[in-house]
């Protein structure tokens, strides 16, 4: 850790370099926005895929990793879209679909009175300067060189923006589409911005159409309004090996408002999550909470900056992860209390399973606390299955199999349940369970 | 109620807010010139009349180190250090060699009384009320860059036990200094310590053969006298198989407006059985109250639980120092080995901590248990930093981690860095935090019962760290107890 | 019925149990009484199958054929219950949940159908209110958040349900206060019949006030030191366990 690293450029970096160069001229944005994305791009360059050294990306050394940078997926043709119709006819009323990170309105449900949702690329392009602002995401605590890739990247994404007081009874979903065979890079800003008093729930979903090998590079923005009431749910389950997916959440969250936000990760080659998450104004509280099921040579990273900047928010953070095979789990999880920031009530929890032999869990649950009159706490744990758990199904009649079974999804079931809302516990929990019945079939596989 | 009562007593009979240690002794010394190069390196060796090998081991050591850059990784910040402004050797002109405590230099002798370390055996043992051989420490005083005086020496020597000086271990002992020095820091660890590696001056030594128990505490005092000194001892502490001992440092040093450098090295290692209890009460000069001055405390101690079923403690009690940067750590290397880190860092005034440890579990069912406890009060900053990890090979390894933080004030803060890695299913590894203040509850029914704040605060501070002063040995911890009222005067109101 | 023939068992180094033979009939009460330390818990746990302890030499026949080799969901299957001293917590899985897995699992296990969920609902129903168990507590996380005694009537009430030809019960009144021994005590009681067998294990004869055994034996440094009848459970309120200590001394 003493001796001076002076990085060269990796092949990915000179491709990425290489795209901006070529591409830039090409992305949509006037000239402030050109702007942002020359000084992201140099703050981008100037770093480097971050590396090991590189603190918050200490577990997940992305310069070795991401061997190269897939060429930029082009724009989807107007006859590309036409041939998403049948798939995504299943798809929930309220659905914004991106295809290969494109907002494509027309293929996009209906959205009630008090929502709309707009091209990135028509937000940049209109010149109001408050949205420019709030894409920008410039947060002392975001200062990151993935997102600072994607700002300069960026492509497209949807601006979704629910008026003050609106109650929204069914939630919004943003649906990740992949078009075509190639293995390609994708990079989108969506920006939902929820006026003070309302009340909505967003959830990310994905559509496996083409596969999801490739790169994926998005960033969510959610700017909650005073006293505003959001859900949010993520599902990242439809990965497949060898891709790569980069997942910037950031959160601003007003006075008095309730924020509550789940993730669902199975798997997916390499997946590393970063969440921001800003306690703007006084009196809010947030939640996260997160599941990574992992097999096989899986590799998956949550981290989180809390940063309670305003009194008497209470934030909760709540993750657990399964470790199979030879994968590699990372929890990094830092709360900032800043100076002032009375009355803080801050708990994190990261609990993890480690079932393979060959299974790794990183964790690293911090606190940073400027300020006095707190209650700050975290706790961690890391190890296999509870043997005097085991014993007593055992000795109630359970085979093993069946015992450890239960004890697998109650582990990840217990997250899912607080969920509260029916539907997406049932959805979630089908979730876990055919994770579980996949490891399950593919042990008595290799056993045989 | 007793207990409580004695401590407000106790705390109630402190001096005021200074630092008691903060005087210089006068006394002519031998130094070197100021700066550092390979003539240095070679002009310590010589003094110290070293073998070929260790003049060529300091050497590869200050080659590599001007290669390296000081690690930035910790939450501390410091003006630069100019390497070439300080003194790397220097020693009471007076002090080499005595053979006897009637040749040690009386301003020496008056200095350790002064600090409450008397080196005379006879007056140790009329000290100490109904002394059984149980209440009895052997000192090693180093002052400045050399040992100055090593007590019981003859009657440790007859438990086969070797307590000396490092430079002395050097020529009496060569074979076990040759075999173990370097074998758990090597000199190419980290830039302090591979600085350490090449101009270490003096330190303590200690073997304790095969199945003995050592018959007292040993116990090393530092003291940083000399201006612009850079004190920079080494540690070697060897408990053979079945053998057992308990050893405590202490350090103190001048007020002084500039900052002192101090970058040591300790290296522990226990064979199949033995048992080595190593506490610490730091209490380097911390710079004034606007931040000015103090000591930088940079230390690598590391300890090797090289054989089957042995066990190595870590106790210490910081409270001085303008920067703290220290990791006591285990490498659990034998089976059913185990490593304890018990904790308390007091950090006030301008103050900088950051500290913690490692236990690396390599061995099979090795066990581990780290507690610490940051008080942070004033301006300062206080940093857990603690990494637990366990090797592929390591089953059935366990680990508990307790941190708890206090903040007392609002211009302070309080920080957790925990490192949890695990590579084994069978391994079982947990970690609780917490950050709080002093419940307002408790100090007003303090307050209503007739105690100051500041009396309150001593009181519920010392409750908050009991665990980890219970793990020290009795006369420290009382020491301890008042040393953690000291540190906090000022931080009330 | 139950029949441990000359078992030797260690853990590590420390043999604890040593050439323990004991006999319990279809239909009998037998309490295991003993100081601490004297090997009781290890017992039940040994028939039950825990991995740690090593069965050096001996037999554990159930209906007379022999359990060692058999896993303890095996076991459970083929009759034997055990009511622990300390029911273990599972968060995240509901009471009600873990009660119809359990009961189907072993229903399986013997080649039988599963129960009709109105069936289930009624059998659970009638052991509940045995128990004093109320729906409420059925929808909780197992044993997580239960009092001493909800735990302890929880494990009785999952005797009652899933019907064992034997059951131990291990130092279940310990940590319990009167009126919830005496609600266990109406449970075990309820469940004699001809066929089933018990084994009671406490350190404390007021259970036997409450559940009436047929026989009594006394254990001691890891084997049956003396039998009796109820007689000797009364005499042991009187004297205690002074004279057994010796045995029981050398095994800590």
């Amino acid at each position: 850790m003493t001796a001076q690293i002076i990085p060269s450029r990796t092949a990915a970096e000179a491709a990425l370099a290489e795209a901006f160069a070529n591409g830039k001229a090409g992305l949509p944005g006037a000239e402030a926005v050109a702007r942002l994305r020359d000084e992201s791009f140099a703050a981008f360059a100037r770093a480097g895929l971050p590396h090991r050294r590189i603190e918050s990306w200490h577990y997940t050394d992305l310069r070795t990793l991401m061997r190269e940078a897939l060429p930029i997926a082009p724009a989807p043709t107007r006859e590309q879209l036409e041939s998403l119709r049948k798939e995504i006819a299943a798809l929930p009323a309220q659905s914004l679909l991106l295809v290969d990170g494109v907002f494509a309105p027309e293929l996009s449900g209906a959205l009630p009175q008090g929502v709309t949702a707009t091209s990135l690329a028509a937000a940049l392009a209109s010149g109001r300067p408050e949205l420019i602002e709030s894409l920008a995401a410039a947060w002392a605590d975001a200062d990151d060189s993935i997102l600072a890739l994607n700002a300069a990247l960026m492509l497209d994404g949807v601006i979704v923006e629910i008026a003050p007081g609106a109650k929204i009874a069914e939630p919004i979903h943003i649906v990740y589409a992949t078009l075509g065979a190639e293995p390609s890079a994708r990079f989108s800003r969506s920006l939902v911005k929820i006026g003070a008093g309302a009340c909505v729930r967003i959830d990310e979903i994905s559509l496996g159409l083409g596969g999801r090998t490739g790169q994926t590079n998005n960033a969510l923005i959610l700017e909650i309004g005073d006293a505003a009431e959001v859900g949010h749910t993520l599902a990242l389950t439809d990965g497949r090996p060898g891709s790569m997916r980069l997942e910037s959440f950031l959160v601003k969250v007003g006075a008095r408002a309730k924020f509550d936000s789940f993730a669902l990760i199975t798997g997916a080659g390499l997946v590393r999550r970063q969440i921001f998450k800003l306690f703007e104004g006084p009196d809010a509280q947030g939640t996260l909470r997160g599941v990574s099921l992992l097999r096989g040579r899986e590799h998956a990273d949550t981290t989180l900056f809390v940063r309670h900047a305003a009194t008497g928010c209470r934030g909760r953070q709540n993750f657990r992860y399964i470790l199979d095979g030879e994968s590699t789990g990372v929890f990094q999880g830092k709360v900032i209390v800043s100076p002032g920031a009375q009355k803080t009530d801050g708990k994190m929890l990261a609990k993890t399973l480690l079932l393979g032999a060959e299974a790794t869990m990183n964790s690293r649950p911090e606190l940073e606390i400027f300020a006095d009159d707190v209650i700050c706490g975290h706790g961690a744990t890391c190890g296999g299955l509870n043997a005097d758990q085991l014993f007593y199904l055992e000795t109630r009649g359970l085979p093993p199999a069946a015992a450890e079974a239960l004890l697998l999804d109650a582990f990840a079931g217990e997250l899912v349940d607080e969920l509260g809302h029916q539907g997406l516990v049932a959805a979630y929990r089908a979730e876990v369970a055919a994770w579980l019945a996949a490891r399950a079939k593919s042990e008595t596989r290799s056993a045989a | 109620m007793a207990a409580v009562q004695e401590t407000i007593e106790r705390v109630k009979a402190l001096d005021v807010s200074e630092y008691k240690y903060g005087f210089f002794t006068d006394i002519e010394a031998d130094k070197a010139p100021k700066g550092l190069n390979e003539k240095i390196v070679r002009f310590i060796s010589a003094k110290k009349n070293e073998p070929e090998w260790l003049t060529g081991w300091r050497l590869e050591a200050y080659r590599r180190w001007v290669t390296m850059r000081e690690p930035n990784w910790a939450r501390v910040s410091y003006p630069p250090i100019d390497y070439q402004e300080l003194y790397y050797y220097s020693a009471p002109k007076t002090a080499l060699g005595p053979k006897s405590l009637d040749e040690v230099d009386p301003e020496l002798l008056k200095t350790y009384e002064k600090l409450g370390i008397p080196l005379n055996e006879q007056a140790i043992l009329a000290g100490v009320e109904g002394a059984g051989s149980d209440g009895r420490i052997a000192v090693d005083a180093v002052f400045d860059s050399v040992s100055v005086f090593t007590t019981f020496k003859a009657e440790l020597a007859k438990a086969g036990v070797i307590f000396c000086p490092i430079s002395e271990a050097v020529q009496t002992h060569p074979e076990l200094v040759r075999k173990y020095l370097g074998s758990v820091v090597p000199p190419t660890d980290n830039f302090f310590a591979t600085l350490n590696s090449a101009v270490f001056t003096d330190g303590s030594f200690v073997y304790v053969p095969p199945g003995v128990r050592c018959p007292m505490e040993l116990s090393t005092y530092f003291r940083i006298n000399e201006r612009n000194t850079g004190q920079f001892e080494r540690t070697l502490i060897i408990a053979d198989k079945g053998a057992y001992v308990s050893y405590l440092e202490g350090c103190t040093a001048p007020r002084r407006d500039e900052n002192q450098l101090h970058a040591a090295v300790v290296e522990l290692i226990a064979l199949d059985d033995a048992e080595i209890k190593y506490s610490t009460v730091q209490n380097w000069y911390p710079g004034d109250s606007e931040g000015k001055g103090g000591v930088f405390n940079f230390v690598t101690k590391r300890g090797d639980c090289r054989g089957a079923n042995s066990k190595i403690s870590w106790t210490q009690v910081e409270t001085g120092s303008a920067i703290t940067w220290k990791y006591p750590s285990c490498i659990l290397r034998g089976d059913n080995s185990r490593g304890e880190f018990y904790s308390i860092a007091i950090s006030n005034g301008y103050q900088q901590v950051d500290s913690g440890t490692k236990m690396i579990h390599l061995g099979k069912n090795t066990t581990s248990r780290v507690i610490s406890k940051g008080i942070a009060a004033g301006n300062s900053q206080n940093t857990y930093r603690g990494q637990i990890s366990s090797h592929r090979k390591a089953t059935g390894a366990r680990n508990f981690t307790n941190c708890d933080s206090l903040l007392i004030g609002n211009d302070c803060g309080a920080h957790t860095v925990p490192y949890i890695e695990s590579r084994n299913p069978s391994t079982q590894f947990e970690h609780e935090a917490t950050t709080s203040k002093i419940s307002e509850d408790q100090l007003f029914y303090c307050m209503q019962r007739g105690l100051s704040a500041e009396e309150a605060t001593a009181l519920i501070v010392n409750g908050f760290v009991r665990d980890v002063l219970q793990q020290l040995p009795m006369e420290f911890a009382v020491e301890a107890q008042k040393l953690i009222a000291v540190s906090l005067e000022g931080s009330v109101g | 019925m139950l029949e441990v023939k000359n078992l030797n068992v260690a853990i590590g180094e420390r043999q604890i149990l040593n050439d323990l033979s004991l006999s319990v009939a279809p239909g009998e009460i037998a309490a295991i009484m003993g100081p601490n330390g004297s090997g009781k818990s290890t017992l039940a746990y040994v028939i039950a199958g825990k991995q740690e302890y090593e069965v050096l030499s001996g037999e554990v026949l159930l209906n007379g054929e022999n359990v060692l080799e058999l896993s303890p969901d095996e076991r459970a299957a083929k009759g034997l219950f055990l009511a622990f001293q300390y029911p273990v917590e599972i968060p995240g899985v509901a009471t009600m949940t873990f009660l119809k897995t359990a009961l189907n699992a072993q229903r399986k296990q013997r080649g039988e159908e599963e129960l009709t969920i109105p069936e289930f609902m009624k059998r659970v129903k009638k052991a509940g209110e045995m128990l004093d168990i109320k729906p409420d507590m059925l929808k909780r996380a197992l044993n997580v958040g239960f009092s001493g005694g909800e735990k302890k009537r929880m494990d009785i009430m999952q005797m009652a349900l899933l019907e064992p030809s034997f059951a131990i019960l291990d130092e279940t009144d310990s940590g319990l206060d009167i009126d919830a021994v005496r609600i266990v005590a109406q449970g075990v009681n309820a469940l004699r019949s001809p066929g089933r067998g018990f084994l009671i294990i406490t350190h404390y004869p007021r259970l036997l006030d409450h559940i009436v055994p047929d026989t009594v034996h006394v254990m001691a440094g890891g084997r049956i030191v003396r039998s009796g009848g109820k007689e000797l459970a009364d005499e042991l309120e009187k004297t205690g366990y002074r004279e057994y200590a010796g045995e029981s001394e050398e095994l800590v």
